[in-house]
């Protein structure tokens, strides 16, 4: 049997701590290891920033939307924003050695590198991340 | 959890303690006002014990990144000192690995700031 929860919240660094919370008790549910579990997490709050700092903006008018789910073989999160739209073929590679110096734009590398599949969906307006990792049949189908 | 950071010197290094979470909107503009203030008082040899920083994200790494190349635009070094694995395994992903010089023991790593 699968699980599914969401929330609507506010622009603000209180809701994406509520998101970061909610995703290490997801995978915390599932059975995955300690590093598993904090990538995950990372992972999530890091989407989160995305959609409250670069999505929204902060703008009070603007929610986002965060959805999380055992669907019994993966845990799949949704982070959606009202923003202008994220293209993530536009981010510079922050890898690359002219991008090691900046003093930003590592958020969308760090998910990639810990999640198994990322997802980038326009919506109209903004943009709906979907992160997502499979579990092995050793965790728990929560 | 909020990050706290408390300064000591030694032997011409200003050594910030920090412990906590350097995150957006906790740690990060703590750390950022921290080396500026050193910055701005002439103190340009800064090393950053992380030893009980236990988490990190992409808004603490830039303020990390930024941190370095503000001291080092001003002459002078930025260390890092004994990181947790969580910390160290993000400045591997992320190839900062080779940009920061990162020691494990503090007498070691004052010893090795040109300055001083």
């Amino acid at each position: 049997m699968g699980s599914r929860f969401s929330y609507t919240l506010d622009s603000s660094l209180d809701s994406v701590n509520k998101v970061e919370e909610a995703a290490e008790q997801l995978a915390q549910k599932s059975g995955l290891d300690e590093d598993q579990i904090f990538q995950i997490t990372m992972a999530v709050r890091e989407a989160a920033v995305n959609a409250v700092l670069h999505g929204n903006a902060y703008d009070p008018q603007k929610k986002i939307t965060a959805s999380f789910e055992n669907t019994g073989s993966s845990l799949v999160i949704r982070i959606s924003d009202q923003g202008s739209g994220l293209d993530p073929n536009t981010l510079p590679d922050p890898v690359a050695p002219e991008n090691l110096l900046s003093g930003s734009g590592r958020g969308i590398f760090i998910i990639r590198s810990f999640m198994d599949e990322v997802h980038f969906k326009l919506l109209h307006p903004g943009t709906e991340l979907t992160l997502i990792k499979h579990l092995d049949s050793t965790q728990k189908r929560a | 959890m909020s990050m706290k950071i408390s300064t000591r010197q030694v032997d011409g290094v200003t050594i910030l303690d920090l412990s906590g979470r350097i995150t957006l909107g906790e740690g990060s503009v703590q750390l950022r006002n921290a080396v500026r203030e050193l910055l701005g008082k002439g103190s340009k040899d800064i090393l950053l014990n992380l030893a009980e920083v236990n988490y990190i994200d992409s808004s603490g790494i830039g303020e990390l990144v930024s941190a370095f190349t503000a001291t080092r635009n001003q002459g002078g070094e930025l260390k890092l000192l004994k990181l947790t694995k969580k910390v160290h395994d993000l400045l591997q992903i992320t190839k900062l690995y080779t940009v920061f010089d990162i020691k494990d023991d503090e007498a070691q790593a004052i010893a090795v700031f040109t300055h001083k």
